[in-house]
């Protein structure tokens, strides 16, 4: 391609925007898929997704930009995460190979699948004499992007427009009944309820997190009589996270028990 | 620079994305991996739509999204109820289909 058709098509801001937003993307789909916590994860995702949208942006689709924040990041992203919420933020990937030498192979299938996706684009572009250009959006774009695009999905691409209506009313109606749960067994009274409670460990209510003047943090442990930690007053969900801040030297855990002793 | 290297980020994205899908174990992680691979193949539409000069490419583009909205909702449905009756989200532990 020579420079002058290079230079009509992409200009000096949308290289600085693909060289900033397209490493970003990378190294953060390259987190997603190694970082341990779910909940990362989809953070990782979010950020792959909002990149991903300002690279559409800089190509001349501003609508589908608009569309990739508001569907992708607002609604589906949210969803991922309410699901892992419900499952339960903890259940964290098993490193047990279920099948024997899976994650060699599967790099290697990797590695060779990007050779052969990467070789082929790059062996074009080399290849490319100039006579094929890029045409660019601006004729296309010249009334607005969403014109545009409503023009083509309103004449052109009318009857598969209408059939996603009947998609989405479906996978509303198809979650809904998968996700329904049917009770099985009677609720349970108050008398149950309470037989449990005395028939268990404790059979007073647990003691909450501890208030000091540092933190009021769920996360915090309460302190007992004697300074030393009440195991019971954190969830254990968060238990983990109360664990690393009390090794560190200035949390507010360790210093209120230096405090008190 | 020109729009080619979106679709070298592109595949790179898309394998990565493939690369999670058969490393991970979590079903909800998988499912995050199929998300991004389905993102990268909506950049490769956009870049083609601007290179051939016509918008169809976003349109699809546009299509590919509602799809994937609604196979995340089945999707994440279908998770819940597994994880509902076998206490697990990890694709290894849903094998009662096997032989």
């Amino acid at each position: 391609m020579t420079v002058d058709a290079v230079l009509a098509v992409t200009s000096t801001g949308e290289a600085i925007t693909f060289w900033i937003l397209g490493p970003l993307s990378v190294i953060a789909a390259v987190m997603m898929v190694l970082s341990r916590n779910a909940v990362h994860a989809a953070l990782f995702l979010a950020a792959v997704m909002l990149s991903l949208a300002g690279l559409y942006a800089a190509q001349g689709a501003p609508f589908l930009a608009a569309v990739q924040v508001i569907v992708y990041t607002g609604a589906i992203l949210m969803l991922f995460l309410f699901v892992l919420m419900l499952v339960g933020v903890d259940s964290s990937d098993s490193l047990v190979e279920t099948l024997r030498g899976q994650r060699a192979a599967a790099f290697v299938v990797g590695l060779g699948f990007a050779a052969l996706l990467m070789g082929t684009i790059a062996g074009a572009v080399v290849q490319d004499d100039g006579s094929v250009r890029a045409v660019g959006l601006e004729r296309a774009n010249d009334e607005g992007n969403v014109v545009g695009i409503a023009r083509l999905l309103f004449t052109d691409y009318l009857f598969a427009f209408e059939l996603t209506s009947a998609l989405l009313i479906t996978a509303a109606l198809g979650a809904m009944v998968l996700a329904h749960k049917e009770r099985t067994e009677p609720k349970l009274t108050q008398r149950e309820l309470a037989r449990r409670r005395f028939a268990g460990d404790s059979p007073i209510a647990l003691p909450g997190p501890g208030v000091f003047a540092g933190t009021n943090s769920t996360a915090t442990r309460a302190l007992l009589a004697d300074g030393t930690e009440a195991e019971d007053s954190v969830s254990p969900l968060l238990d983990p996270v109360s664990g690393e801040r009390a090794e560190g030297p200035g949390s507010p855990g360790t210093q209120s028990v230096e405090r008190s002793s | 620079m020109n729009e080619s290297y979106y679709l070298l980020l592109s595949a790179l994205l898309f394998t990565i994305g493939a690369l999670g899908v058969l490393l991970r174990r979590n079903a909800i992680l998988v499912f995050m991996s199929v998300e991004l691979m389905l993102n990268s193949v909506n950049l490769t539409l956009v870049t083609f739509s601007r290179t051939n000069g016509t918008l169809d490419g976003q349109v699809m583009a546009f299509f590919v999204m509602v799809v994937a909205a609604a196979e995340v909702v089945v999707g994440l449905a279908i998770i819940m109820s597994i994880f509902r009756s076998r206490r697990s989200a990890s694709v290894d532990d849903a094998n009662l289909l096997r032989f």
